[in-house]
């Protein structure tokens, strides 16, 4: 079978679990195309995914109400062996990025990491990835009995629920003691849609001047667009706006059809987060600025003139 | 107590990436120590510096060039480094078992990796390792403190920020904000040259690839770059937002 472990938050399946089934689907391996459902009162979730995999596997105890890097890649190896999966997918999330290396032990397996394309040639597995800050596309290839994929968000084209209702099956599994012990946490909760699912996102940098700036200005003109906002790391830092917003290296990394960046210099650390976007718009003073050169669009000027004045042309 | 941190020597950020032969070809390019793994080191040697008894060792695994970085953090700090020889590209997988073996010969008791490598943008490494070892890790971390044999700290997770509680030995996955990393002084370059540097080769660690590297190819998208000037702030955003309207249609 093909395991594809379920990304959801907040009571809503990720967009990730959809591109899973359709990378799954698109590369024709044997076996159903299996979801496995890992947390605690998630039944929604798995009538949900029921509609677009062929067999749901659910896991729903009290123990997984917490996600743990060790637990989870317990759990996925413990499933693909049964399951004698050829192929576990996880998302590229945060912390399927931290745990499928686990899995991937676990299995004696190779780890296609960030797949931005999946290709089955008798058995054997290659992917493109992005390397060197995604400026580079490397192609790997691996050739083994079982494979563990995380995929690239937004790479992939998402499979659509259909009308077959897939049988779910409750699942045992045995899980280690969980050993890293979470004291505090601190959720950044945004109303806006999510950054990695936006189709149009507008983002701030320095140039913005301030948070007052950014409000007025980059939350002015995604409200104008039902954009999400993103951020660069320096105005993370500064503390003007969450770490959930950033773009880049180290952040989220996005593919909107449209990206449109607002007093962003365009580092190579912020670029490797934003330069496969479709269509990349920069707004900024410095007509060097590195941003300018990926760009399609851009106006040189003061974003304090020109974004005011897009807000008022779109409100027309 | 013994601290392994990795060492990945990587191409400097500011360079632009040159494919020859179907891989990226580095010769000539200025290289560095990978940013992510300089907060590493630095965080070795605070612990070692906040009073517990510690030994910093570094690991680098690659070709002999590597040894470059491995003098510079001998001269932030390290006590010792260990250079593990291959000419090979290692997959993380691959690469966590000869890591994994060197923190077991080595007794090591914490063990700090970058947490997402320069080159090959993977962040895959720590977790291997610490799967291997069967010890806990923590990524994305930005605040660390010891006490005894536990860690505590703050970490960046899929929605925000936590704090955690860990006993040793454990794997800390490194990220911006850990610290700021020391430059070598210069008498301390000059100490770093007689430190201990190990060189041992892939070959003692009888261990093979996971993944075949095929290709690599610089695949820029090529832009419009239909840049306005925009000293008539209102007719620039008119005519950028009549072109995103109905040139790009990416707008409604
Ligand atoms: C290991 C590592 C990881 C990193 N990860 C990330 C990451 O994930 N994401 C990220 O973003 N960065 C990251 N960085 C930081 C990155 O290198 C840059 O420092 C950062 O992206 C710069 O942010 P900025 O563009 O907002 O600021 P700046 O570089 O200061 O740019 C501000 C821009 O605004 C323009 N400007 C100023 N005023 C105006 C005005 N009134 N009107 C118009 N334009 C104006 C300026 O011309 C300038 O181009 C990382 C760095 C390291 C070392
Ligand atoms: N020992 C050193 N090795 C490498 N770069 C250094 C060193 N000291 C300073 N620099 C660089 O020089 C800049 C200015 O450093 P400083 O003189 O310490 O303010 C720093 O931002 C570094 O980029």
């Amino acid at each position: 079978m093909i395991l594809v472990v379920v990304e959801y938050a907040n009571g809503k399946v990720s967009k990730s679990t959809y591109e899973m089934a359709g990378c799954a689907r698109q590369l024709g391996r044997e076996g159903p195309v299996t979801a496995l459902v890992l947390g605690s009162g998630v039944a929604a979730i798995a009538s949900e995914v029921a509609l677009v995999f062929d067999q749901v596997l659910v896991a729903d105890h009290a123990d997984l109400a917490q996600y743990d890097a060790e637990v989870w890649a317990a759990a996925v190896a413990q499933i693909a062996r049964e399951g004698e999966a050829n192929t576990v997918l996880i998302g590229g999330s945060r912390s399927g990025r931290e745990y499928s290396p686990r899995v991937a032990v676990k299995l004696d397996a190779p780890l296609l990491e960030d797949a931005i394309s999946v290709v089955d040639a008798n058995g054997t597995l290659t992917a493109e990835r992005y390397t060197y800050l995604a400026r580079v596309t490397e192609k790997v290839e691996a050739d083994a009995p079982v494979v563990v994929v995380t995929i690239k968000q937004g790479a992939f084209t998402a499979a659509m629920p259909g009308n077959q209702v897939a049988e779910q099956f409750d699942v045992d599994l045995n899980l280690p003691q969980r050993r890293v012990q979470i004291t505090g946490k601190a959720t950044e909760k945004s109303s806006r849609i999510a950054l990695t699912e936006a189709d149009i996102v507008v983002s701030g940098g320095r140039g913005v001047g301030s948070a007052e700036g950014f409000a007025t200005l980059v939350e002015g003109l995604a409200d104008q667009l039902g954009a999400a906002v993103g951020a660069t790391r320096a105005i993370v830092d500064a503390g003007w706006r969450p770490y959930q917003e950033q773009v880049g290296q180290t952040g989220k990394t996005v593919q909107p059809k449209a990206y449109i960046a607002i007093g962003i210099s365009g580092a190579v650390q912020h670029l490797s987060g934003m330069s496969k976007s479709k269509c990349i718009v920069a707004i900024n003073k410095d007509a060097d600025a590195p941003i300018f050169k990926i760009s399609d669009y851009g106006i040189v000027g003061d974003v304090n003139q020109i974004v005011p004045a897009m807000i008022a042309e779109l409100q027309k | 107590m013994r601290i392994l941190t990795l060492v990945r020597q990587v191409l400097d950020a500011e360079e632009s990436v040159r494919i020859r032969d179907g891989e990226v070809d580095l010769n000539g390019s200025k290289l560095v120590v990978d940013t992510m793994d300089e907060y590493g080191v630095e965080q070795a040697l605070r612990v070692r510096e906040s009073g517990v008894e510690a030994e910093v060792i570094a690991l680098a695994v690659g070709p002999e060039r590597n040894q470059d970085a491995l003098r510079t953090v001998l001269a932030m700090g390290a006590d010792r480094a260990i250079h593990v020889m291959t000419e090979l590209m290692l997959d993380p997988i691959f690469l966590s078992q000869v890591v994994a073996q060197v923190a077991q010969n080595e007794n090591v008791e914490l063990i700090f990796c970058g947490g997402q490598q320069a080159d090959w943008d993977s962040h895959a490494l720590g977790a291997a390792t610490a799967e291997r070892l069967q010890w806990p890790q923590i990524t994305w971390t930005n605040g660390l403190e010891v006490h005894g044999q536990t860690l505590t700290g703050k970490h960046d997770a899929e929605d925000g920020s936590e704090t955690f509680s860990v006993e040793l030995p454990a794997v800390i996955t490194t990220q911006q904000g850990l610290n700021e990393p020391r430059y070598p002084t210069v008498p301390n370059i000059m100490k770093a040259k007689k430190k201990e540097l190990r060189v041992e080769t892939l070959e003692q660690f009888h261990i093979g690839p996971k993944l075949k590297f095929l290709s690599a190819e610089v695949q820029a998208k090529t832009r419009l770059h239909k840049i306005l000037d925009g000293k008539d702030a209102p007719a620039a955003a008119a005519e950028l937002v009549r072109l995103l309207r109905h040139e790009a249609r990416v707008i409604a």
